[in-house]
């Protein structure tokens, strides 16, 4: 596999305080990387480094050259004095026809909804307003920050499908960053824990016996990663590439 | 009609063209308390134009610029909030603008003028000023316009997909202090704001999408100048302040 992105020993601090230390992540050709950590731990100061936002103290970024990237950030907050339609705030992506528009909403689900004002949609239809705007640019590798955030649980479910079949139909790599263990454990290849450095790394159902882990998320966690090896077999059908190596945990039943 | 109504007329409305759009960007970035600071340095840049003996337009024009950097470099490193920063250095530019003017001892300046405004007062020179910055400004604005607005609904989002977010920032801030500093001969360094914004918030209601509120806005304004105007030669007011309570009586109507 190539990597899409390539991150080595990226540290950063603010006022003297590490809030990452010696951070190495990558990012393969369609592949989905979960990083999840505790409030506080970095997940978003990584992102934004990541995403060039932000520069690092120390460590080096690299991209496949050409690279383009899908974000969704976590919040977003558009003034209510802005008249804008959801289809006007997707095309703000770059020069875009009104049919590649139109194609980018249908595939979100939200077609509907194009010539509404951004600020009434819901929260998943925002969701999924976000993503339109983000697979518009034809992305190699999607950013995903929070991506559930301000959707209600039915709705966390149809997202997390949506997201599934999107990467599944696009073939893109995949950089996410949740706290919902649960959702996590089902769809990602592979987890990276981050709480300042990266505590631990692997394939979602290993993570379970990793005292680091443990250490991080307690019993709770642990407990979804059981759930998550239980319901397995019946889910993965909706992961984005079905041919990839489950390795022997499939088989094991907590 | 006398030439001096044609020429604050004419001097009204290119600033209301320009006020229109760019005050609509001022409120979807609610930056309405930058755009008050920037306007409290205006006098300053007239009382220091006297000092050295340079055009008063381009003393207000060359410090408000100078302003707004500063304003922006502090913005962007200090720890306190802005709207405290920016409280403190508008009061601080006004004060020093006006200890300045105070040594001018032979020079008679119409401080209720540059204050307030006086449209009555433009000048034909003052009417290129106004038009050239506007058509400028209004230029700028058309170049920047898509980027901006990308940049104004999420700046990290913008970014990602490759708007160089700090020179649109820039140029959006350059292209306000050039707009405040014209307006401030019009409409007087503690109404500028008012011209912005009010319009804007008026044309509000009636647009689908920004460059129908940056239109319509500007046609608020241009109603609000020509209403103000005839009040004021009607009923011996003051014309800066008669334009923008216009255009509040306008912003009132668009709420009904």
């Amino acid at each position: 596999m190539t990597s899409l992105l390539e991150a080595r020993g990226l540290a950063k601090s603010y006022d003297a305080r590490a809030v990452l230390s010696d951070v190495d992540i990558a990012v393969a050709q369609g592949e989905i990387v979960t990083l999840i950590g505790p409030n506080g731990a970095g997940k978003t100061v990584l992102l934004r480094i990541l995403l060039g936002l932000e520069a690092a103290d120390a460590g080096r970024v690299e991209r496949k050259p050409g690279l383009t990237i899908g974000y969704m950030p976590q919040k977003i907050e558009i003034d209510a004095n802005l008249p804008l339609s959801v289809a006007r705030f997707v095309g703000l992506a770059g020069r875009y026809t009104k049919t590649q528009i139109a194609d980018a909403l249908a595939e979100t689900g939200i077609a509907a909804r194009r010539e509404a004002p951004i600020q009434a949609l819901s929260g998943g239809e925002f969701q999924r307003a976000l993503l339109a705007r983000a697979l518009l640019r034809r992305p190699q590798l999607l950013v995903l920050d929070e991506p559930a955030q301000g959707v209600d649980v039915t709705g966390q479910d149809a997202l997390y499908d949506l997201l599934a079949r999107v990467v599944a139909r696009h073939g893109c790599g995949v950089l996410l960053v949740s706290h919902d263990l649960h959702l996590v454990m089902a769809r990602a290849d592979r987890v990276v824990c981050l709480n300042g450095h990266v505590c631990c790394t692997g394939k979602p159902a290993a993570l379970g016996d990793d005292p680091a882990f443990a250490a991080l998320f307690g019993a709770r966690g642990a407990a979804s990663v059981a759930v998550y090896r239980h319901r397995h077999d019946h889910e993965h059908a909706v992961c984005a590439d079905p041919a990839h190596d489950h390795g022997p945990h499939g088989h094991r039943h907590g | 009609m006398d030439d001096f109504v044609l020429r604050a007329l004419a001097a009204g409305l290119g600033l209301a063209a320009i006020a229109g759009p760019l005050g609509s960007f001022v409120l979807w970035r609610r930056m309405a308390f930058f755009g008050d600071a920037l306007a409290h340095s205006a006098l300053l840049g007239v009382a220091l134009g006297f000092l050295l003996h340079v055009d008063v337009n381009l003393g207000m024009v060359a410090m408000c610029v100078a302003f707004a950097l500063a304003l922006t470099g502090l913005l962007a490193r200090s720890r306190l909030a802005p709207d405290t920063l920016l409280s403190i250095s508008a009061f601080t530019a006004l004060s020093a603008g006006l200890v300045v003017l105070s040594f001018l001892d032979t020079v008679r300046v119409d401080l209720i003028g540059y204050l307030f405004g006086d449209l009555l007062a433009v000048s034909p020179s003052d009417l290129v000023w106004i038009w050239g910055g506007a058509l400028v400004a209004l230029a700028g604005l058309a170049v920047i316009w898509r980027p901006l607005l990308a940049t104004t609904v999420h700046a990290d989002l913008a970014a990602v997909e490759g708007t160089r977010v700090g020179q649109v920032r820039l140029c959006f801030v350059l292209l306000l202090a050039l707009v405040v500093a014209v307006a401030a001969k019009i409409v007087g360094a503690l109404l500028v704001t008012a011209l912005l914004i009010v319009p804007a918030a008026a044309a509000r209601r009636f647009a689908r999408s920004p460059e129908q509120m940056a239109v319509g806005a500007a046609t608020v304004g241009a109603l609000a100048v020509a209403g103000g105007l005839g009040a004021s030669l009607l009923l011996d007011t003051p014309s800066g302040p008669s334009v923008v309570l216009t255009a509040s009586l306008l912003f009132a109507l668009s709420l009904l």
